[in-house]
């Protein structure tokens, strides 16, 4: 493998590993502040296809986002209505948003643009087009430095570089403010978050909302960024393997970015080799596509190191009567 | 008692007179979707025209899990539907075992073999199709490397791309075909982000011209071509007009014709083993006015002559599904 291979990889691996970002951190706020959420996969297919949409029919980009944002908050809404204000079970809130934006997005996509269930091809100002960052052209012929400028860091859409500044302010925000300390805190002990009188209704609502916001961007990323509009089910997956990154990470936001980059670079590998040839046996493509899920599992059952959810995870907070 | 009687007998005695009457034909939808620009938009297509020309109705379900099969299988069938259609090698072990029990219903299936005889299985030369494309990639080329993007990984699309291989090595013995699948779930008939993807992987290994055989994931794959200033090659309908002047041509699968097929003949259909091959114009290439500046008359010639050949039985393009092997590529 050489040079020039390892950073179109690693390029690939930025561009795969970005909706993941986005869909963990968005899973973190959430778990953080105790409400489970699986349904980070209809969040993000649901503000794919409004993107999709409001861009195809305005020709602006951040109409589009606007909109995907707005679609993914309003699912944030009913799952935190569902498991916040109703205290209904966060697993099946969560599951009934993923089926509700499978089905809606095709069938409203369906009754608005008739070509079964997808959107028409955006054009050049409907979509986010690779920017170019300064230098980029004119240092791409420095060695080794000027390669990984030109063709790994820059020329990718604005959302990749909005995904990586979100983990440092992600962390700033969870351990160095005080609406963070406070949305831990609901997440491991509401009661006492209660007893000082901070509302944990209003926290929870918080951090669903912005658990809402992110996945808007995740989505609109996918439908807008990487594709030229919506297709059905298009996220395939990728909510849940941000969830096993979200785990794997053991709910921390560096270790989320290390977890999406590892899996976004196994599907990397995974895509540029079939199978990989390591001499005395082939490893098959579908290990690589799995991989993912089995060192989620391996660090579930406690072999390295020990992945502790937030304590009030899943249990609706109720006062004493 | 009576009087319930009567009544119960006069309903049923409707509803038979109402099934035999109808017998409308049904259409199934594989998991790909309806309309997936591809395969099963195709099926459609030849469903619609057969109910615009006769002026009749057809029944029709996309399915949306594997479980539905059967379900929907024995559902049309006991409604009295005749004939039923369905598209997709995956019908295949369902039918075999709900055609036995229909024996008045006849069932056209479209890309699979199943041996009963109320049923009409129509399967596609997709490699000779696929070597004619494959040889229009490699005169297109100027990098001598071309892609191969399938969908779900199974012998059916193997056989595309072993087709393909072989009419890239005919056109050119040093070309390099790159292949890839998008993976092994029905998810892969579906994933155009992957097909992206993949189809920078195969640009950054050289490719200049990529022929996806992937139904949904393709649209991602023309799209990102047409981007990064490569041709592409469509599958089963036309997709020249996706992006004109980007997409070399398209490998037709007349799945249409079949289709119509079907439903013109309706319940007397003749059942049986059916092979829709470049002779009888079940396969071909697409032209028209969108890749019509980008195909030159050398390049024409060459195929036409191909397929000259190839109906006449003075060319055979080996099929992967013969002996599941390919001379001219290892996946």
């Amino acid at each position: 493998m050489d040079f020039l291979t390892i950073i179109q990889v690693l390029d690939s691996t930025v561009r795969l590993a970005t909706p993941l970002l986005l869909a963990c951190l968005a899973g973190l706020f959430s778990e953080r502040a105790g409400i489970f959420d699986i349904g980070l996969e209809g969040k993000m297919l649901a503000a794919a296809f409004f993107s999709a949409a409001i861009a195809a029919m305005t020709g602006s980009v951040w109409l589009g986002l606007l909109a995907g944002i707005a679609a993914s908050l309003f699912l944030s809404g009913i799952h935190g209505l569902a498991s916040i204000t109703f205290r209904g079970n966060q697993l099946i809130s969560g599951v009934a948003i993923n089926f509700l934006a499978a089905g809606m997005t095709v069938l409203i996509a369906q009754s608005w643009f008739k070509q079964g269930g997808r959107t028409p091809s955006l054009m050049s100002e409907g979509r986010f087009n690779p920017i170019e960052l300064p230098f980029a052209e004119a240092l791409s012929d420095v060695p080794f430095l000027g390669p990984i400028y030109s063709e790994l860091i820059s020329g990718h859409s604005i959302l990749v570089y909005v995904a990586l500044a979100a983990v440092p302010a992600t962390w700033w925000i969870l351990f160095r403010t005080r609406f963070g300390l406070r949305l831990r805190a609901v997440g491991e002990n509401p009661a006492a978050v209660d007893t000082a009188g901070v509302s944990v209704v209003g926290l929870r609502f918080a951090a669903v909302a912005i658990c809402g916001v992110l996945c808007g961007i995740a989505g609109a990323y996918l439908a807008t960024g990487l594709q030229a509009g919506f297709v059905k089910d298009m996220t395939a997956g990728r909510g849940f393997i941000a969830l096993a990154a979200l785990i794997f990470a053991k709910w921390r936001p560096w270790y989320a970015l290390s977890a999406c980059l590892l899996f976004g670079f196994l599907q990397a590998i995974a895509l540029r080799y079939q199978n990989i040839d390591l001499g005395a046996f082939t490893v098959p493509v579908q290990v690589m596509d799995a991989l993912p899920y089995i060192l989620t599992v391996v660090i579930l059952a406690g072999f390295v190191g020990k992945a502790v959810p937030p304590r009030a995870g899943g249990e609706p907070y109720v006062k004493e009567r | 008692m009576s009087v319930m009687h009567k009544i119960l007998g006069g309903a049923a005695a409707l509803a038979l007179s109402a099934g035999t009457l109808v017998a409308e034909p049904a259409m199934i939808f594989d998991l790909g979707g309806k309309f997936d620009k591809s395969f099963n938009e195709s099926a459609f297509a030849g469903a619609q025209r057969w109910a615009e020309e006769t002026g009749g109705t057809f029944r029709e379900i996309e399915l949306q899990s594997e479980a539905q099969r059967e379900q929907a299988l024995r559902r049309f069938a006991e409604a009295g539907s005749n004939p039923i259609v369905m598209t997709g090698f995956a019908f295949g072990n369902v039918l075999a075992e709900v055609a036995p029990d229909y024996p008045d219903t006849k069932f056209a299936i479209i890309d699979m073999v199943v041996d009963q005889p109320n049923v009409r299985s129509v399967v596609f030369n997709e490699h000779e199709g696929s070597y004619l494309v494959g040889m229009m990639a490699a005169m297109a080329s100027k990098s001598n490397t071309v892609g191969f993007i399938g969908g779900m990984d199974i012998p059916l699309i193997r056989k595309f791309a072993c087709g393909y291989a072989q009419g890239v090595m005919a056109a050119n013995a040093d070309a390099t075909v790159v292949a890839n699948m998008t993976g092994t779930t029905p998810a892969a008939w579906n994933d155009p982000v992957k097909g992206s993807e993949l189809t920078k992987a195969q640009i950054s290994q050289g490719a200049d011209v990529v022929y996806a055989a992937a139904g949904g994931t393709g649209v991602g794959v023309l799209q990102t071509a047409a981007d990064e200033g490569i041709l592409s090659i469509g599958v089963d309908s036309n997709q020249n007009y996706l992006h004109p002047g980007k997409v070399l041509t398209s490998m037709m699968k007349r799945v249409d014709n079949a289709v119509y097929q079907a439903m013109t003949d309706g319940p007397d259909m003749e059942t049986g083993f059916n092979v829709m091959g470049i002779a009888n114009g079940g396969i071909g290439y697409a032209m028209d006015e969108n890749n019509a500046s980008l195909v030159s008359a050398d390049m024409q010639k060459m195929v036409d002559d191909a397929a000259a050949k190839i109906s006449s039985g003075e060319l055979m393009v080996h099929d992967y599904m013969s002996d599941d092997s390919c001379p001219a590529l290892s996946f």
